[in-house]
């Protein structure tokens, strides 16, 4: 009923938008002329979304990082408990012939052999597809994710899409092995302090600049130290600025599966 | 008169397509009773909106706004009309990345509710809800 | 040429987004609901917007699904409604 009556209401509004592409519409009239024309010769960065996300609303930028680090403390402190209460009975897996064993509380575990794997209590086959495919397939999506920060001043990309693809490829890593040695490789405590990292870079880039006797996140502030103009100098600052936001998405990306997936625990996975 | 009503009611009709997603959100929020559906709508709301606000910036026979370099040594041809608004993507892309905040902090809420109360309906909730009082 | 295709993609739009609403199998409506962003993923990417495009390829298709599927696999799976 009141879907209904909003609908009703934003139809008869949008008798008053403008037409479809017209280029006299007033989103289009007032503020990005000016990007759309300057942005070459300010910050020497064809890609004009970058330049206006990183330098011209570069502040806008701090607190949208701000917020998803927020988002990932959020979650860990939801979900996260300590309590490390050890299972009565955990299960192995031998791998050459397939046989899965079941040790009580009180007998020798095998650690570290490389014949057995240990499983969690969700039943999970053995494939040795996907895992050999994930071992193949994950150094080139990191690649790829580098590649897509690195050029983000020149083809869409930039520092959240380039997080969020390697972000997602630690979380492919955790998901076709099992958790417990994704935590291995990449600990909790690591992730937790590169996602402030990321944060504090972000804000260290912009004391840089009022340090050195400029605005807040001004980097033209660079041309001075070193042998820059300015419009290279804003490149190179929204280069820093992106790297920045690329480890605190990751780092948040990957905080949320591993909160999400078991339930708090960080023992069993999918 | 038909004439006129035709042609405003085809120059209009993607916003109103726009407008009937984000109600068809809006309708997942309230009326589901399972939490799960309410988020899935949530987060079709939120994805209609911002389609709403991309579609803003569209321009008729405009390209992308990343700039050619080799374009750029001419220094002549950038004019604002060539070239798609950029202004509404780079807010849009804030919108996306706090949605997948948002949607990650929801999804932790969920499973805490469900550990505490056994069940994602929403109508087996509420009389809980009202005992624990 | 090109609003045959985006007619096309909003009408697939409009059916995975009713759909995912209403069916009664929560990992279904998790992969109906990533469908969803890959369409809508397309249609910025024929208006345009190419930066929102990558993002939401990126985000909505990738990480949202595998957390929507992550949280459905703690929870319960079925649903009455």
């Amino acid at each position: 009923m009141l879907a209904i009556f909003l609908g009703g209401l934003l139809i008869y509004c949008s008798f008053e938008f403008p037409l479809w592409g017209d280029p006299h519409a007033p989103a289009s009239t007032h503020v990005s002329p000016y990007y759309i024309e300057n942005t070459l010769k300010d910050t020497s960065v064809p890609n004009i979304v970058t330049a206006v996300l990183a330098d011209y609303r570069g502040y806008d930028t701090l607190f949208e990082t701000v917020v998803i680090f927020t988002a990932g403390i959020a979650c860990i402190f939801l979900l996260r408990t300590y309590k490390t209460v050890e299972p009565d009975i955990r299960l192995y897996r031998h791998i050459p012939t397939g046989i899965t064993l079941r040790i009580e509380k009180g007998g020798k575990f095998p650690e570290g052999s490389r014949h057995f794997e240990r499983l969690d209590t969700a039943w999970v086959p053995y494939d040795l597809i996907v895992k050999t495919t994930c071992r193949l397939v994950i150094p080139f999506i990191q690649i790829f994710a580098l590649y897509v920060i690195a050029h983000g001043h020149y083809s869409p990309g930039g520092g959240f899409q380039g997080g969020v693809i390697m972000g997602a490829s630690l979380v492919l890593f955790a998901i076709a092995f099992n958790l417990r040695s994704a935590i291995r490789r990449m600990g909790e405590r690591l992730i937790m302090l590169l996602a402030a990292l990321g944060v504090c870079i972000y804000a260290g880039i912009g004391t840089l600049c009022m340090l050195l006797d400029k605005n807040y996140l001004d980097y033209s502030a660079f041309a001075n130290i070193l042998a820059f103009d300015p419009a290279s100098a804003r490149s190179h600052g929204i280069l820093m600025v992106e790297i920045g936001v690329g480890i605190v998405v990751m780092a948040v990306m990957v905080i949320l599966y591993y909160v999400l997936a078991s339930a708090g625990k960080h023992d069993e996975g999918l | 008169m038909a004439d006129g009503v035709l042609e405003v009611l085809i120059s209009r009709i993607n916003y109103w397509v726009y407008i009937a997603l984000m109600m068809i959100g809006l309708y997942g929020i309230i009326i589901k009773n399972n939490i799960m559906k309410k988020i899935i709508g949530l987060s079709i709301l939120q994805t209609a909106v911002i389609l709403f606000f991309v579609s803003i910036g569209a321009k008729r026979d405009a390209t992308i706004p990343i700039i050619d370099h080799t374009n750029a040594s001419a220094h002549t041809e950038i004019s604002a009309t060539n070239f798609i608004n950029p202004l509404p993507h780079v807010l849009m892309l804030t919108a996306i990345v706090v949605a997948v905040a948002t949607l990650g902090v929801a999804l932790s809420m969920v499973i805490k509710i469900y550990r505490e109360y056994n069940t994602l309906e929403e109508d087996e909730i509420l009389p809980q809800l009202r005992e624990d009082k | 040429m090109s609003w045959q295709i985006e007619l096309i993609i909003l009408a697939i739009v409009i059916i995975c987004g009713v759909s995912a609403l209403s069916v009664k199998d929560l990992l279904s409506a998790a992969i109906l609901f990533g469908a969803y962003s890959f369409m809508m993923c397309l249609l910025w990417a024929i208006m345009g917007a190419v930066d929102v495009a990558f993002t939401e390829a990126s985000v909505g298709a990738g990480v949202s699904t595998v957390l929507f599927v992550a949280a459905v696999y703690q929870t319960s799976r079925r649903t009455k409604d």
